[in-house]
C-alpha cells in the first residue's frame, strides 16, 4: 500500500523526523481555516498518488487564508493523471535554501535494502539517475545492521554532502530508517529534503509504501485507502485475489503464474477474434472448492464488460474431479445469474473423472475444451460474438 | 543424480503438526519421501502417527538432526513465525531449507537472507512462497503433487507453482530430473541461476526449462548466466505480458514498475542469448520435446 503525502508526513512526525505543519482539508472552507491556524504563507497541495502534481496545477502557494481558499477551489476540481483530487494538505510555507534527496528501499536484485542519496534533490529522481548518475549515491544496506549514525554519515558523504551538513542530515536518515523497519515499508523516500534559510533540515514531501504481507502486525484499519473498483472491493470481501482489467473475457484460474499465463494466452487468441482481451486476473488458489468457485464466478459475472468466461484449472493438490464438482456446485448456487458462456479447461490429477462430471452435468452454458490454448481460443471466439 | 534433493535426502518438517504441515507430510510420505520427523517445541518428545508411519517430534531442528541425521527441512510455519523457523534451520546448518509459507513480510525474508549470508550460506534456502522441490522417483520436499510426472532428463526451474505443475504435466512422457519452484516473492533464497548451475553440473539432466514471470530481474540475470555458463539446451517461458503496470498479479513479487521487470524485456533477454521462448506453456513444452528429440 502506498501512502498519501499527508499520511507520510504524519508518520514521519510520529517518529521524530522533522516536518512542517500540515493539515488535511476536503473543502475550501476547511482550507481557509487550516491556513488561518497555521498562519503566514502556506502551500496547498493536492493529495493524489501521482507524480507531476506541481505541473498539473495541484500545488499552489497562498499568502493569506482567503488566498488559500481561492486556490483550493481550483485544486479540488482537478483530476491529475486519472486521479480525482478530493483532498488537499495545507502545509506551512518553507524558506528553502537547498533541496536534497534521500530514500531507502527494498532492492530485490541484490536481496537486501538500498539507500539512495544526493545533494541534488527536488527534481524527479529517475531524471537525476539518468542525467547525472554520478550525483546519486547508491549504498547497499545490510538488513541486519541497518542504518546507524556511522552508516548514515557514509550515505550522506557518498551523496555529496559536506561535513557540516552531513552531521545535520545523518540523524534524520537514522530516523527515516527506523520508519522503514518498524513500519515494514518497502520504500521511504524524501524529495525534497531541505535545508531551510534558518539552517534546519526538514522533510518537505515523503513517499512511503508498506508491505501488504506485513499488515497482520500493524494497526492500520483507520488509514485512508484508495477507493477500490467496486468489483475489486467485492472480490476483497470474499478474500479473492482479483484485479480488474478492461477486456471482455473473464478469467478464473488457480495459482498466480498460471492465471497470468492464462491472460497472455487469451490475449494471443484474441488477436484472431476481433482483438478481445482478458477482463480480469482472478486467482482462486489451490483449493478451488465450490464455495470459492461460486464467489469467483459471482464477481466475474458482475462485470458488465464480460462476454465469456474462461475457467482454467490445473488439478494438483485439489484434483480435477473436485474442481469439476466445484464448478457444477457454483453454477447451481448462482442459478439464473450465471448467464454467460463458460469455457472450462481441466488438466492434471483425475482429469478423466473431472471431465466426466462436467459432461454428465451437461450444463448448457459450459463448454469443456481439452487444452489451454484451444480453450483460450474458444473463450475469445465466444466473447467476440 | 538430480539436484539438491535425492533418494538419500532425510526430511524433517518444521510445522508438521499444523494442518498444512500434516496434510503435506502425508502426501510427501505417500510419494516416497523419506520423512524422519517433525519440529515443534511445544510437542517435543511426542510421536505422531501418519498413515502408519510413526514420526517423532523434536524440540528444535538441531535436536532433529542429532537424532535422525536429517539434511532437509520443509517449513510450513505461519508467516508470523517463519523468520525464526528459517533462522533456526540456518543455525542448525541443515543442508537444505524449503520454505513453503506464503505471505512472509519481506523485511523478514531480507533479514533471514542477510543472516544466512553472515553464516556463510551453509543452508541452501528454497522459497519462500514456493511449491518446493521434487526429484521424481527419489524424493519430494514440498507440495508438488508427486503423481504428475516421473523421472527423466528435463530439469525445470520456475517462479510459479502451478506453472511448474502444468509444465511437468506437459512433459510427463519425457520426465523430469528435478523440478524446483523458487517462489514468487521479491526476495528468495535460491535463484534461477543457482538452479541453472546445478542442472548444468548434473549428468542426469540433459535439457532445462526455465519459467519466469514479471517483476525483478532474475530472468535477465539468468539469460546473461546462460550465455557464459550453460552448455545444455534451455527453453524458456515468461508469464505476464498482459499485466498492467503497478498492479500486483498474485505473487508479491509479480509487479511491473516503470520499464523494469516487463515480460517483453525478459523474453528479449533470453532470445538475445539464443534461448527459445514459448508463447504459451504448451508451445514451450513443444519446443522442449523438439530439443529432446534432437539430442
Amino acid at each position: 500500500m502506498d501512502l498519501f503525502e499527508y499520511q507520510a508526513r504524519d508518520l514521519f512526525e510520529a517518529y521524530g523526523v522533522p516536518v512542517l505543519q500540515g493539515i488535511v482539508a476536503d473543502t475550501p472552507e476547511e482550507v481557509e481555516a487550516a491556513a488561518a491556524k497555521i498562519g503566514g504563507t502556506v502551500v496547498v497541495k493536492a493529495q493524489v498518488k501521482a507524480g507531476g502534481r506541481g505541473k498539473a496545477g495541484g500545488v499552489k502557494v497562498a499568502h493569506t487564508p482567503a488566498d488559500a481558499k481561492a486556490v483550493s477551489v481550483d485544486i479540488l476540481n482537478l483530476t491529475i493523471k486519472g486521479h480525482r483530487v478530493n483532498r488537499v494538505m495545507v502545509a506551512q510555507g518553507a524558506a528553502i535554501d537547498k533541496e536534497y534527496y534521500f530514500s531507502v528501499l527494498l532492492d530485490r536484485s541484490n536481496r537486501t535494502f538500498l539507500s539512495l542519496c544526493s545533494v541534488e534533490g527536488g527534481m524527479e529522481i529517475e531524471q537525476l539517475a539518468e542525467e547525472r548518475p554520478d550525483a546519486l549515491a547508491k549504498i547497499a544496506i545490510d538488513a541486519i545492521s541497518g542504518i546507524d549514525l556511522a552508516k548514515a554519515l557514509e550515505i550522506a558523504k557518498a551523496g555529496g554532502f559536506d561535513d557540516e551538513i552531513a552531521q545535520k542530515v545523518a540523524p534524520v536518515f537514522v530516523k527515516l530508517y527506523e520508519v522503514f523497519v518498524k513500519e515494514d515499508a518497502t520504500l521511504v523516500e524524501v524529495n525534497p529534503l531541505i535545508l531551510s534559510k534558518d539552517g534546519d533540515i526538514i522533510t518537505l514531501d515523503g513517499k512511503v509504501s508498506f508491505d501488504d504481507n506485513a499488515e497482520f502486525r500493524h494497526q492500520r484499519e483507520n488509514l485512508e485507502r484508495d477507493q477500490l473498483d467496486p468489483l475489486e472491493a467485492k472480490a476483497k470481501e470474499s478474500d479473492l485475489n482479483y484485479v480488474k482489467l478492461d477486456g471482455s473475457v473473464g478469467i478464473i484460474g488457480n495459482g498466480a503464474g498460471l492465471v497470468m499465463s492464462t491472460l497472455d494466452v487469451v490475449a494471443y487468441a484474441g488477436e484472431r477474434h476481433g482483438g478481445v482481451k482478458p477482463a480480469n486476473f482472478l486467482d482462486i488458489g489451490g483449493g478451488a472448492s465450490a464455495e470459492v468457485m461460486a464467489a469467483g464466478l459471482d464477481v466475474i459475472l458482475g462485470d458488465p464488460q464480460v462476454k465469456s468466461v474462461f475457467v482454467n484449472v490445473f488439478g494438483g493438490i485439489t484434483a480435477c474431479d473436485a474442481v469439476a464438482n466445484g464448478i457444477v456446485g457454483a453454477l447451481d448456487k448462482l442459478g439464473a445469474s450465471a448467464s454467460k458462456p463458460l469455457v472450462v479447461r481441466l488438466d492434471g490429477n483425475n482429469v478423466v473423472e473431472g471431465r466426466k462430471i462436467l459432461a454428465h452435468a451437461n450444463h448448457p452454458l459450459v463448454t469443456v475444451v481439452d487444452t489451454m490454448d484451444e480453450a483460450a481460443d474458444k473463450a475469445a471466439e465466444l466473447a467476440n460474438r | 543424480m538430480s539436484i539438491f534433493l535425492d533418494k538419500n535426502s532425510k526430511i524433517i518438517v518444521q510445522g508438521m503438526t499444523g494442518s498444512e504441515g500434516m496434510k503435506h507430510t502425508r502426501r510427501m510420505l505417500a510419494g516416497g519421501s523419506n520423512i524422519v520427523g517433525g519440529v515443534n517445541p511445544r510437542k517435543a518428545g511426542e510421536t505422531v502417527d501418519v498413515d502408519g508411519t510413526s514420526l517423532p517430534v523434536f524440540g528444535s531442528v538441531a535436536d532433529a538432526i542429532a537424532a535422525t541425521g536429517a539434511n532437509v527441512s520443509v517449513i510450513f510455519v505461519p508467516p508470523a513465525f517463519a523468520k525464526s523457523a528459517v533462522v533456526e534451520a540456518i543455525d542448525a546448518e541443515i543442508g537444505l531449507a524449503v520454505v513453503i509459507t506464503e505471505g512472509i513480510p519481506v523485511h523478514d525474508s531480507a533479514s533471514f537472507w542477510a543472516y544466512s549470508n553472515s553464516k556463510g550460506n551453509m543452508t541452501r534456502i528454497i522459497g519462500p512462497n514456493c511449491p518446493g522441490i521434487i526429484s521424481p522417483g527419489k524424493s519430494n520436499a514440498g507440495i508438488t503433487p508427486w503423481t504428475i510426472s516421473g523421472a527423466g532428463p528435463i530439469g525445470l526451474v520456475s517462479k510459479s507453482g502451478t506453472l511448474t505443475y502444468q509444465m511437468m504435466f506437459e512433459l510427463r512422457e519425457i520426465g523430469i530430473s528435478t523440478a524446483i519452484g523458487i517462489g514468487g516473492d521479491p526476495i528468495v533464497g535460491t535463484t534461477h541461476i543457482d538452479a541453472l548451475a546445478a542442472f548444468e553440473a548434473d549428468p542426469e539432466t540433459k535439457a532445462i526449462v526455465l519459467i519466469g514471470e514479471i517483476g525483478g530481474d532474475s530472468e535477465e540475470k539468468a539469460a546473461a548466466y546462460i550465455k557464459d555458463n550453460v552448455t545444455k539446451p534451455v527453453v524458456a517461458y515468461v508469464a505476464g505480458f498482459t499485466a498492467p503496470e503497478g498492479k500486483t498479479m498474485g505473487h508479491a513479487g509479480a509487479i511491473v514498475s516503470g520499464s523494469a521487470g516487463t515480460a517483453q524485456a525478459k523474453k528479449e533477454a533470453f532470445e538475445a542469448v539464443g534461448v527459445k521462448v514459448g508463447k504459451t506453456p504448451s508451445e514451450t513444452a513443444a519446443l522442449m520435446r523438439g530439443v529432446i528429440a534432437s539430442l
